[in-house]
């Protein structure tokens, strides 16, 4: 039982690394790069599709990457399944 | 949206201090969203005009995380087996056309009273809503605990039996929320009013919600979950919408989203601990006291529209700041029932593994 538990958390140990980097990186791009891209985004029209892209990117890598961070903290749902 | 170019320019310099208070306010709202499915987001408007930014911008702002963030707390509940997806989306729908209506309503009552008639428009919507269907929540909380039938599933109310037993050939749809075929003629206009609510309040999930536990015969776990569909739907039309006229704040949108998307996924997890009775419980306060935070900017509003005599300046100060707090405070009450929720139910799974080990231990040593 302890192996399963392990390897659950190794797992999600990596899965937790690679997206945490990932949505750091997002992040990073998004306050040192504020500028051009408070100027794009507010252009409106045709531009509107970058802040609705961008919202699904950060909702994908970073609600991964918040997912498995409860997970390997040991918070996760009740085994039982409403 | 006249002043679209002058908003888009306002967008405000962001400290670390900033950046902080925006990711935790997120966290809790998200937090709260995550369990009941919606209110959360009555808070990150004004706490975002609070720093300085203008109203439109906020609005958009809220809206642009609100999405993603119910698209994350959807996914993670659909996995527990609370979401009914089919009823999410017709809902939603019809929700997306609500709040184009509400938006126009709110513009038209902003070109014919200006910002204080908007403003006491929004208010008294608050007040209204919240304590009527507050009120209804409340009442079934507190019979709940009189008949001690916390622990027992909910009772489908009589309307819902109602509705559900009403024939409309061509409009009857399977959902299996409900274990029953309904017409969509009943859940159009409540989608449609929960759109109206979110465009008015930010928070349509005052009104999903209950709607669907009360008139429908969702289970409140249901209820909630397939809150988070609708607001999806809602949310991508209505960020869509803003974002065409510029005014979406990516930066303000993602940091709040950094910090709810932390609090969804926990809310979500929380409900799997919790008896389904909780929901309400928690809707019930967070409405009750939020009431109570607009309630208090009514007399503010009359008076900048000369409806009652003016108020001094320092009244109008104490009004706000006190109005303020207690929306703060409520989104606290509501975290703090949902963390202990969460802690309690995590201590007794973790002793029942620990029973269940020592069980094992014995029977495999007895062999």
């Amino acid at each position: 039982m302890a192996g399963n538990i392990d390897k659950f958390r190794k797992k999600h140990y990596g899965k937790a690394i690679v997206l945490g980097i990932v949505s750091l990186v997002l992040y990073t791009i998004l306050f040192t790069e504020q500028h051009v891209l408070n100027e794009v985004f507010a252009k409106g029209g045709y531009f509107a599709l970058l802040p609705i892209a961008t919202a699904f990117l950060f909702s994908f890598v970073h609600g991964n990457f918040t997912g498995n961070f409860w997970d390997i903290i040991g918070i996760s749902a009740k085994k039982e399944k409403r | 949206m006249h002043d679209i170019a002058t908003q888009a320019s306002n967008f405000i310099d962001l400290t670390t201090t900033t950046a902080v208070y925006l990711f935790i306010v997120g966290f809790i709202g998200g937090l709260v969203s995550g369990f009941i499915g919606s209110g959360g987001a009555f808070v990150l408007t004004p706490a975002m005009m609070s720093l300085g930014v203008p109203g439109l911008v906020a609005v958009a702002s809220n809206m642009c995380h609100k999405f993603p963030k119910a698209l994350i707390g959807a996914i993670k509940r659909y996995r527990y087996g609370q979401v009914d997806v089919k009823l999410g989306v017709i809902m939603g729908i019809s929700g997306e056309a609500g709040v184009l209506y509400g938006a126009s309503i709110q513009e038209k009552i902003k070109h014919a009273f200006g910002d204080a008639g908007s403003n006491l428009y929004v208010s008294v919507a608050f007040v209204v809503v919240l304590g009527i269907v507050g009120s209804i929540i409340l009442k079934d909380v507190l019979r709940s605990y009189k008949n001690q039938t916390t622990n027992e599933e909910e009772k489908v109310t009589a309307l819902a039996r109602w509705v559900q037993s009403i024939h409309i050939p061509g409009t009857m749809v399977y959902f299996k929320s409900l274990n029953a075929r309904i017409s969509v003629l009943f859940t159009i206009p409540l989608g449609f009013a929960t759109g109206i609510l979110a465009a008015t309040i930010a928070v349509g999930g005052f009104v999903g919600v209950p709607s669907m536990m009360y008139v429908l015969g969702a289970p409140g776990l249901m209820a909630s979950a397939t809150e988070l569909v609708i607001a999806f739907v809602m949310g991508v039309g209505g960020s869509l919408k803003y974002a065409l006229h510029g005014l979406v704040d990516i930066r303000l949108a993602m940091l709040i989203l950094g910090g709810s998307l932390f609090g969804i996924q926990l809310g979500a997890i929380g409900t799997t601990y919790v008896k389904p009775f909780m929901i309400k419980v928690v809707m019930a306060t967070i409405m009750m006291i939020v009431l109570f935070s607009r309630g208090l900017m009514i007399p503010v509003y009359l008076a900048q529209l000369g409806v009652i005599s003016p108020l001094g300046d320092s009244m109008v100060k104490m009004l706000k700041s006190t109005s303020f707090a207690i929306m703060i405070l409520a989104l606290l009450i509501g975290a703090f029932i949902i963390l202990k929720a969460i802690i309690k139910g995590l201590i007794a799974e973790h002793q029942l593994n620990l029973k269940l080990a020592v069980k094992q231990q014995t029977v495999s040593g007895g062999r």
